[in-house]
């Protein structure tokens, strides 16, 4: 019989993680931290190569006939038509300034993503295979042979990236590891792997408008729903019109703001916000989505989606388009859009129809951002606020990365905010505006499988946001993008629960004065409010906005 | 007591061994990292795991009970219940503490002192049953939110299909109870 062990013996399980070179040690796949399988169906909708069932718990992905070859004409491909890709491919000089920026890396601990390790993973097969040293010096100058398992890990990390740009910021010669992210799934999508929670709200918007694939006439029930909503904490009945030719403005916006919580709330701002201008909007049912899963999916797919928003504002005859709180709608159309068509002619430059303000830099887009329009309003003195109703909300605002690194876009949400909330905190200078940290769950990792991972990814966000709540007593967080307010609800209720997410129009639509409106006892979420209903409005600058400057 | 006052006077020490060993559970360069970055923001893993570590000791010495450890404790247990660990290694770290105590009582024995070691250990046992449950709740906690998430989207669809119409026997409680007004159970 075996002596019985001591118990320092017991004790010395060996934890310590193996000290091997990054290529060495393979991804795991456990639970919470990899995304579903794309459902063959939905790829053989969109057309996409070897549509079949797997997972990537499986041993065998069953990856398609020469795929290696498919894999290195992709990288042959792209090298040549996108000359940022060759330029960010060969003049990275790991200098490390970019490793611990990223958010995955902060909160996971893992240096796989370190942005510099990540760009590696393809880097290591480009040097291998396309440049003359690493043909011929191979492993010593930093290349490496594709294989299985490089695939895997390219799934594992392309997917570990919301593709925020933060770690661009710091990067000395301005390589951005997005775009080599961006690379790495388009390549990956070549043979077929990729992930459901992407594709499928690809092809639902392709086919029905929407990410959730919601028929026109559902789409118009779920808003007139929130028209009761208004009208019982308002006693407004306000009257949106959908798919009406001849409007002058459309209006679009992640469809989460029609069905999910707490984006809901966001689109009675909205509403409230049109009925209250009587201004000439019309919704679509057809070009029912801001979002563009296409940014996640290919510059194609991002394309036709990006392109059907302009196609149907053609069609009903607007002037221009009014965009949303969204994130990756505003990306696509400030950072892509011009690359992929001339724009379009039969639309014109943004005119606000309330202050006369000629939104000139949107004359390519023909398109402005809600926040730009109501500060607008704010601005000309046009909006009747009464901040008090946002009183019981201590306040802070999340940078969503798309808006923030997409389009430089930090100063009109914080100065609608600051007119119709009195009580305003920022989080820490070095996670807000171009340093923002991003929600963990951007560029369609925000599925529920994926729960444990977002988390990890969320870690540095939460925390900023912890030191706040501690500090100030911050108990809302407002954001302008809907995937920000679906992940980052669930973000709060793991990291900090006494905080709530909201929209910047939400709280527009609480402060809002409205002509007949009844005495707003509560606010758009049906909570009860402090102020005395007999109390006149305020004057239309909407009271003293008691911003606090940054914390750094 | 001898060997909490030894401790106390060695506490700069037994908190950076302690440190390291955490931060040694991560692999490459990150333990260096954990260590070296000050800025909490540019750093809250580090951070966290200092803060909470250095509150659990100054709990263990100076006897504070099972209330005043745990936010120290969740504020490490939290973060590892959802990082590349098993659940013994996201706990093991409050064992860790054992070894780095028995170092580090200055070579004295004796009786006395042993008792003591042993009543310290006792503690640290004990920390490491709290743990153990700090890290299920976690979890379930992850799994509460998931499960939420899904039925959130399913509720704010099905709240149409069964909207009466208005002015329909029932719209008026309907209204009043649909879901966007229930508050949050999973807060
Ligand atoms: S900061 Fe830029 S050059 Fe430096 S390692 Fe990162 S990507 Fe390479
Ligand atoms: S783009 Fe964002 S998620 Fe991707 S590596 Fe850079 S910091 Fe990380």
């Amino acid at each position: 019989m075996a002596a019985t062990p001591k118990p320092e013996e017991l004790q010395q399980i060996d934890y310590t993680p193996p000290e091997k070179e990054w290529m060495e040690v393979p991804p795991s796949f456990k639970p919470g931290t990899w995304c579903y399988a794309g459902k063959p169906q939905i790829l053989e909708y969109l057309g996409l190569p070897n549509p079949r069932k797997w997972s990537p718990a499986d041993e065998d992905w069953k990856f398609p006939d020469n795929w290696k070859n498919t894999i290195l004409e992709g990288i042959r491909e792209r090298l040549l038509k996108f000359r940022s890709f060759h330029l960010f491919m060969d003049i990275c000089v790991r200098c490390g300034a970019c490793a611990d920026k990223c958010h995955f890396y902060l909160g996971s601990g893992d240096p796989k993503n370190m942005p510099v390790l990540r760009a590696e993973l393809l880097r290591s097969i480009y040097r291998r295979e396309f440049t003359l040293t690493g043909k011929i010096f191979k492993k010593m100058a930093g290349g490496r042979e594709l294989t299985e398992e490089v695939i895997k890990e390219w799934f594992s990390y392309f997917y570990q990236c919301t593709e925020c740009r933060r770690c661009s910021v710091f990067c000395p010669y301005g390589i951005d590891t997005a775009e080599i992210t961006m690379m790495g799934r388009e390549l990956l999508h070549l043979i077929g792997m990729n992930t459901n929670w992407i594709l499928e709200p690809a092809a639902n918007c392709y086919r029905m408008g929407n990410h959730l694939g919601i028929q026109p006439h559902a789409f118009k029930d779920s808003l007139l729903g929130l028209v009761e909503d208004i009208e019982m904490e308002t006693g407004i009945k306000v009257d949106p019109s959908f798919n009406r030719k001849g409007a002058e403005i459309l209006f679009i916006t992640p469809s989460a703001d029609v069905f999910a919580m707490p984006a809901i709330f966001t689109m009675m701002g909205y509403m409230m916000l049109f009925h209250h201008l009587d201004l000439d909007v019309t919704f679509s049912t057809y070009a029912s989505e801001g979002g563009n899963f296409g940014l996640f999916t290919s510059h194609e797919m991002q394309k036709r989606l990006n392109y059907k928003m302009y196609a149907e504002a053609k069609r009903l005859g607007v002037k221009w388009i009014l965009g949303g709180e969204c994130g990756h709608m505003w990306r696509v159309i400030h950072q892509y859009m011009g690359t992929h068509w001339d724009g379009c002619d039969e639309l014109e430059v943004p005119v606000s129809p309330v202050t006369g303000t000629r939104f000139e830099h949107a004359k390519f887009t023909k398109m402005i951002h809600i926040c730009e329009f109501t500060a607008d309003l704010i601005k000309n003195n046009k909006l009747k606020l009464n901040p008090k109703r946002n009183d019981p909300y201590r306040v802070t605002f999340h940078d969503s990365c798309n808006p923030a690194r997409g389009m430089g876009f930090f100063e009109e949400p914080r100065y609608v905010i600051e007119n119709v909330a009195n009580n305003f905190f920022e989080m820490p200078e070095n996670t807000i505006r171009e340093q923002t940290f991003c929600c963990g769950a951007g560029t369609g990792l925000n599925t529920d499988e994926f729960m444990e991972m977002r988390m990890r990814g969320g870690y540095p966000r939460a925390s900023a946001l912890k030191y706040v709540a501690g500090k100030h007593d911050v108990n809302l967080m407002a954001t302008i993008c809907a995937i920000d307010k679906a992940t980052l609800d669930a973000l709060v209720k793991y990291w900090i629960p006494e905080v709530e997410i909201g929209g910047v129009h939400e709280l527009v639509g609480n402060a809002l004065e409205m002509e007949g409106q009844n005495d707003r006892e509560t606010n758009l979420r049906g909570e009860p409010l402090p102020v005395e209903p007999s109390e006149s409005p305020p004057a239309a600058e909407g009271g003293e906005a008691g911003a606090e400057g940054g914390e750094a | 007591m001898e060997i909490t006052g030894i401790l106390k006077e060695r506490k700069k020490d037994v908190l950076d061994r302690w440190f390291q060993e955490v931060a040694d559970t991560y692999p490459g360069e990150t333990p260096r990292f954990l260590r070296n970055k000050a800025d909490r923001f540019a750093n809250p893993l580090g951070h966290a795991v200092r803060q909470g570590l250095e509150g659990l000791l100054n709990g263990l010495l100076s006897g504070a009970g099972d209330d005043e450890l745990a936010p120290h404790l969740d504020e490490i247990v939290r973060i590892r219940a959802v990082q590349e660990f098993s659940p013994s290694e996201a706990v093991r770290f409050v064992f860790q503490l054992k070894g780095i105590v028995r170092e580090e009582h200055g070579g004295r024995s004796g009786e006395a002192l042993a008792d003591e070691l042993s009543e310290m250990e006792t503690r640290i046992d004990r920390l490491a049953l709290l743990a153990f449950d700090n890290y299920m709740s976690c979890r379930e906690r992850l799994f509460e939110i998931r499960v939420k998430e899904l039925k959130d989207t399913i509720s704010v669809q099905a709240r149409n299909t069964w909207r009466p119409a208005a002015g329909e026997a029932g719209s008026e409680t309907f209204q009043k109870r649909n879901d966007r007004r229930g508050k949050d159970e999973a807060r």
